[in-house]
């Protein structure tokens, strides 16, 4: 896939998204679109797994443990033709498989996820297994930077790199902003690099919506031999519509009409202007 | 050849699954103990010298151990997830539910030192929480064993098992309640001894004073049943309700709270059949426990023959 046609699907993602979300009347809007180039670049560029090699246990592994921008992983499962895309719009809906967090029940996940702080003890097992195995999948994991209060993350990553675990990638979805409000206003993460670093990690960092640097960054993993790789993605809660860009109140907002025309008419403008 | 139920000293529960698990391990490279410093209370240190690349530590960090345990499961190994039961299903009570259950990855979950066992130690160390936690949580197998063949058998089963199931051991040195070759199934209650007056329905290391209680009992005249109730989720309905329709009293007994383990499973499952029977649950009362060996813990709390004999006794008696 070309870069071109890979910020094509970029915008195309996000209009997806809404469009469920405002169906739904409910989501992670903010998150969901800070993520959703990371894993535009995960499943088109990185990733070894498809529909049919989902049950090979050869096949890579991508967790979400920011189980909570499901919407951005439903939409990317489906657009990969792990489901019908038209089965989204039960999205949230009485009874649903695609409830507000991924659940295994939908072909493409891997694990329940929802509770924060678990994905990555999840991956590392994954990782490991792996390695005793000498199999040559890769494990990649997202992670919410607001999760990472959770202290089970800093006893996984202890664990990651005490088994050398260079099979496990983390992806950090760095967007400054959880719930309430900013990280470094609950209980600050910085500095977060070298905290990531003393616990094992190789660190780097990217900017998480530039599309060719997330791609030449994983497919450097691992970044050294017998460490974990850890990516700290810089991005913006609420990436590509404007009223929602850095503010809190998107977390789980959900669009009125006439936010959510505006919304995807800025979509539409971005799509004409790259050309589709 | 005759067998007398609780004459014959055996070795702990947990050395028993220790040994049982280093048997399966060496047949099946597939299996992996991870433990969270807890190898020396799991009676693991030859299963570790033996087979070291077939153990996980991940240090002590509860939470990891079982999110780890999960990971491993998914990618096909066969993973007990070895840790005090105080802590394991304290501490990492979330992992236990999403990421063992929820997310159905077939660990086998095994609590050490369960229920007062490191009495002295305080409540910190009592797991007499754990029954009541778990059997609130879907999709997880409760095993409690008696004895060093429930035990054995237990283990056995656990690794081929497809769905998480939770394994409760102590560490003190159980007498042989079954004759060797004794079948078990998990929820199948085994009973040890028959009798129609009283019932003991008991799980684990209570099992033992019960039987003793019964043999009391026996000789004041009160006919009495013991049955080890080794599977205390999915519970044996049948075996409760037979109890409660063939005799004339049952009491539970049960190295833990008496607020949501075994007693409180067979008293609904009695009430919603419309049993209706004298019924006692035998356990430790709504307070954190009295400290001391495990010995003076069950004689403090009356779990202890002359103590379930009277409480028998006094339900028989009220009526």
């Amino acid at each position: 896939m070309t870069d071109h046609e890979l910020y094509i699907k970029s915008i195309e993602y996000r209009i997806k998204l809404l469009k469920y979300i405002k169906m739904a009347g409910a989501g992670h809007t903010g998150g969901s679109l800070s993520c959703v180039d990371i894993l535009n670049v995960l499943y088109n560029r990185i990733l070894k797994v498809t529909p049919e090699t989902f049950s090979d246990p050869g096949r890579d592994r991508y967790i979400q443990s920011k189980g909570h921008s499901v919407e951005a992983l439903y939409i990317v499962l489906a657009d990969h033709g792990f489901f019908p895309e038209k089965e989204l719009e039960t999205f949230y809906g009485y009874g649903s498989s695609y409830t507000g967090h991924p659940t295994r029940k939908v072909k493409g996940v891997e694990q329940n996820t929802g509770g924060l702080g678990h994905g990555l003890a999840f991956s590392v097992g994954v990782a490991l297994a792996g390695k005793i195995d000498q199999s040559a999948y890769r494990v990649f994991t997202l992670l919410g930077d607001g999760e990472l209060a959770e202290g089970s993350n800093w006893e996984s990553l202890m664990a990651a790199a005490h088994y050398h675990l260079d099979n496990l990638c983390i992806i950090i979805d760095r967007n400054n902003l959880q719930l309430t409000g900013h990280t470094e206003d609950m209980c600050g993460l910085e500095p977060l690099a070298q905290k990531l670093e003393a616990f094992g990690g190789q660190v780097r960092a990217v900017d998480g919506h530039n599309l060719t640097a997330l791609t030449e960054i994983l497919s450097k993993v691992p970044f050294a031999e017998g460490q974990p790789s850890v990516v700290i993605a810089r991005t913006v809660k609420g990436k590509g519509i404007s009223f929602m860009e850095n503010n809190p109140k998107w977390h789980h907002g959900v669009p009125d009409d006439n936010q959510y025309e505006q919304a995807q008419q800025e979509l539409k403008t971005k799509l004409a202007e790259i050309g589709s | 050849m005759s067998f007398t139920p609780g004459t014959e000293l055996g070795r702990a529960n947990q050395e028993v699954f220790a040994e049982t698990l280093l048997t399966l391990a060496k047949e099946d490279k597939d299996i992996l103990a991870v433990t969270s410093d807890s190898r020396g209370s799991g009676k693991l240190m030859s299963y570790a010298a033996a087979l070291p690349e077939q153990l996980i530590e991940v240090g002590i960090a509860e939470q990891n151990l079982v999110g780890v345990a999960a990971g491993l499961a998914s990618a096909g190994k066969i993973v007990f997830a070895v840790s005090p039961a105080s802590f394991l299903t304290a501490r990492a009570l979330e992992q236990i539910k999403n990421d063992v259950c929820y997310s159905d990855q077939a660990v086998k979950l095994v609590g050490i030192s369960a229920g007062v066992s490191y009495g002295a130690l305080g409540s910190t160390h009592h797991a007499t929480h754990d029954i009541a936690v778990l059997r609130a949580i879907h999709n997880i197998t409760i095993v409690v064993p008696a004895d060093n063949l429930e035990t054995a058998e237990a283990v056995k089963t656990a690794a081929k098992m497809t769905h998480p199931v939770y394994l409760r051991f102590g560490k003190r040195p159980m007498p042989d309640l079954h004759l060797s070759g004794t079948p078990f199934e998990i929820g199948k209650a085994l009973r040890i001894r028959d009798g129609s007056d009283i019932a003991f329905i008991a799980a684990g290391e209570a099992v033992h004073p019960a039987l003793k209680a019964a043999e009391e009992l026996d000789k004041s005249g009160y006919s009495t049943r013991v049955i080890s109730m080794h599977t205390v989720k999915p519970l044996d309905a049948e075996a409760v309700i037979r109890a409660a329709r063939e005799c004339r009293a049952v009491v539970t007994v049960e190295e833990h709270h008496t607020s949501g383990g075994l007693g409180e499973a067979c008293a609904s499952t009695l009430m919603e059949a419309n049993v209706q029977v004298p019924f006692k649950i035998a356990g430790i009362p709504d307070e954190y426990a009295m400290t001391g060996s495990q010995v003076e813990i069950f004689r403090h709390y009356g779990l202890t023959a002359s103590g379930l004999a009277r409480t028998a006794t006094a339900l028989l008696e009220d009526q």
